[in-house]
């Protein structure tokens, strides 16, 4: 089997990260964030997510990249 | 009654960062299935995923296809139901299941020439033991991802107020792309992405919730409240503290929400319904023997219980926090008013008084706003749609006999709508973008449950069923095709089942009831074919027969207080011609159906075993019992992939969990 799930699912992540992040930017003090205890929730989890992506793709690229098979 | 009370339960707005959100996660679960769908060449590719994939990312598949309607929205409606004693679901129940069969059971499963369970049962034992299992299988994975759907269209109508019909197939249409195109691969994938989902959507929710009462303190200061108000007000046989403690009241089966008892509990939960659903299902075996060599297989289960075991504090805690958490919209700051209830505690329990003025706990009037308590709303009946929501009128407990049921104070009990905890919770909690990505766990949970029920009635249909009775000696392609049309009649059929699932409150008694009649004495069968090489099929046969009898025989004989006889057992009292059994609560009456079922098919099977005559010589049981099965040698492994060392370790932690919380 050649597709290494950690590219998909760094994408994704990434992809939801960012856009969170961005969103969280765009309405950084909000009246909704009254919802979430006043944090920003959008901002912070986007940023862990994105993170957690970022790694992911990392661990996926290299792995095949070395030529080691992580299967 | 003359006014009838109306309950609104309020629309999700999506915005369109929600919609890119569902969109993407979409896109990408189709994405797999195509991308996957090019490896596809053999049946051993779609079925068993060619035996190919690393131990890590079959261990989290494996709890995920396990995380489907009845784990996410189950398990938060049981925290709002019953505390904390929830977890015994986890710490008695599963973890203790995934460590045996990781250790003891793996080597038959992985080493023989199974492809499936009931495959080793014809290995095992002879055909027709193969035959109840695989049909009975067949048809509880249709059953089960049908009760997945139907709980989706259902909540998506809810919440969203998309038209149910159009819910189901949608999913059924998603799913069925991508276990069509990519088999078990691609469910495998889709349950690790589905994993990682579930845990960065239930995070920020957990931490919300705690942070808002102020800690474990506050939760238990609330639910302390809860259970006041349950024992001396709505007059339910608990002690007022056992919401918190999963172990201390287990003694009796009076002083707990679950009204079950210690014994009932170990032998029931613990020992027969997880060791026969962890250990014998082939929805979770099949991922360990996706897995790429003995050693991962084995260690597959092992892994899983390492997220397994935290999973309480991501799915059951929510629904803890639901029933404390009054329903004032987006406002911060909670009061706690001077009620008569506030009056009442103060009067009889200045302790717990002081408790509740601490950490500002509303009090029970502004807990219950409309019928509902907490985030939790109470069941509506005659729902219409408005500009607000879906408005119903609010639905109160009944006598077997169809009077109200009422409280100490002459009032009406509401029945409350439990399986709606998580996504109030959602609601309360997430601004726009984070709500898309809390319905997107929701959505990935569903389909996970939808999608491991699809892959292994595939399997087991095609293997078990097709191949072994209709079509023996065809090519494998042709299996291959077969393998994809039933993945498109299992979707259907379990389109049908959606319409079957709509009697019981809590997803979780159904399922438990049908895992009670058919798993139950499955276990026994299995662990007396392991370990004992004189256990023969005519034994297995009957004892599984007579196991499946007895579960059928306990639960039409017994019936839990306050039901009326059919669905929820007693339908074999004839009107009170034969006496009943009656248990505290329905969990007990299930956990019992499985103890005698269990007991039954042991008994049994020992007996027709010993006045049968062994046909299978023992070259024929070669990796298929213990005592005649080389042990597998784990050298050149590293100690912490040694499935002992880890099993231990998981055990040693989930000891540690049980005392925290005890």
């Amino acid at each position: 089997m050649n597709l290494d799930i950690r590219v998909p699912i760094g994408a994704m992540f990434s992809l939801i990260g960012i856009l969170l992040a961005i969103y969280g930017l765009m309405t950084n003090g909000e009246l909704m964030y009254a919802k979430s205890l006043g944090i920003n929730m959008n901002l912070y989890w986007g940023g862990a997510m994105l993170f957690f992506g970022v790694i992911m793709l990392l661990f996926g690229v290299f792995t095949q990249f070395s030529g080691k098979n992580s299967k | 009654m003359s006014d009838i009370l109306t309950y609104t339960i309020p629309k999700f707005t999506l915005t369109g960062v929600d919609w890119t959100i569902l969109l993407i996660y979409f896109l990408f679960v189709v994405g797999v299935g195509f991308a996957l769908k090019r490896f596809m060449k053999t049946s051993e590719d779609f079925f068993l995923s060619g035996k190919s994939i690393a131990a890590w990312i079959t261990g989290l598949a494996f709890i995920s296809a396990n995380l489907g309607a009845q784990e996410v929205i189950g398990m938060g409606a049981s925290g709002a139901k019953y505390g904390i004693a929830t977890s015994h679901f986890y710490w008695i129940g599963a973890i203790p299941a995934m460590i045996f069969v990781g250790i003891f059971m793996m080597p038959f499963y992985y080493g023989s020439r199974a492809r499936s369970v009931p495959e080793y049962l014809k290995l095992r034992f002879d055909e027709k033991t193969r035959g109840f299992n695989a049909i009975s299988f067949a048809v509880m994975t249709v059953f089960s991802s049908g009760i997945s759907m139907y709980a989706m269209g259902k909540l998506l109508h809810l919440l969203l107020g998309w038209d149910f019909n159009t819910c189901v197939l949608v999913s059924a249409f998603i799913v069925l792309v991508y276990t069509f195109l990519g088999g078990l691969t691609s469910a495998i994938y889709n349950e690790v992405i589905q994993f990682f989902l579930i845990v960065f959507g239930f995070i920020p929710l957990v931490f919300l919730g705690i942070y808002n009462v102020g800690g474990w303190e506050g939760v238990k200061a609330r639910l302390a409240q809860e259970g006041w108000y349950r024992a001396e007000v709505l007059g339910e046989q608990m002690n007022p503290d056992a919401l918190t403690h999963s172990w201390r009241f287990m003694g009796d089966a009076m002083a707990n929400p679950m009204g079950v008892e210690w014994f009932g509990l170990v032998m029931g939960l613990g020992f027969v319904l997880s060791f026969g659903y962890w250990c014998t299902d082939f929805l979770v075996v099949q991922r360990a023997m996706a897995a790429n060599s003995m050693s991962a297989a084995r260690r597959t289960p092992l892994i899983a219980a390492i997220p397994k075991m935290f999973f309480p504090l991501l799915v059951i805690l929510p629904g803890m926090l639901a029933i404390g958490i009054a329903p004032m919209a987006d406002k911060l700051v909670e009061t706690r008013a001077d009620t008569a209830i506030t009056q009442q505690i103060e009067q009889n329990d200045p302790v717990l008084a002081k408790r509740l003025a601490d950490f500002n706990v509303p009090s029970i009037e502004d807990l219950s706003v409309a019928g509902g308590r907490g985030l939790v709303p109470p069941k509506i009946s005659n729902m219409k749609t408005t500009a607000e929501g879906i408005e119903g009128e609010v639905v109160y407990k009944k006598k077997p006999d169809g009077s109200l049921l009422l409280d100490k104070t002459n009032k009406p009990i509401v029945e409350l709508d439990y399986d709606l905890v998580i996504p109030m919770m959602l609601r309360k909690y997430f601004p726009a973008g984070l709500l898309g990505l809390g319905l997107c766990a929701l959505m990935a949970s569903f389909m996970s449950g939808m999608a491991g029920n699809t892959t292994a009635f595939n399997t087991v249909w095609t293997y078990d069923i097709y191949q072994s009775y209709i079509n023996k000696n065809a090519s494998d392609k042709h299996y291959l095709w077969m393998g994809r049309c039933a993945t498109v009649g299992g979707i259907l059929l379990s389109i049908a089942a959606v319409y079957v699932a709509v009697h019981f409150n809590n997803i979780m008694d159904i399922l438990q009831l049908v895992f009670a009649f058919v798993n139950a004495p499955l276990f026994a069968t299995f662990m007396l074919g392991m370990f004992w090489r004189r256990a023969t099929g005519h034994g297995a046969f009957f004892g599984l027969l007579s196991g499946t009898l007895a579960a059928f025989l306990h639960h039409g004989l017994t019936l839990p207080y306050g039901s009326a006889a059919g669905l929820k057992g007693g339908f074999l009292g004839f009107g009170g011609t034969i006496s009943l059994h009656h248990y505290h609560s329905e969990m007990a009456q299930n956990f019992w159906t499985a103890i005698f079922a269990w007991s039954t098919c042991f008994i049994v099977t020992i007996i027709i075993s010993l006045l049968t005559e062994q046909k299978k010589k023992p070259e024929d049981l070669k990796g298929l019992v213990y005592s005649l099965t080389p042990k597998p040698k784990e050298d050149g492994i590293p100690w912490y992939k040694q499935p002992a060392y880890l099993g231990g370790g998981v055990l040693a932690v989930t000891l540690v969990l049980n005392i925290l919380f005890w």
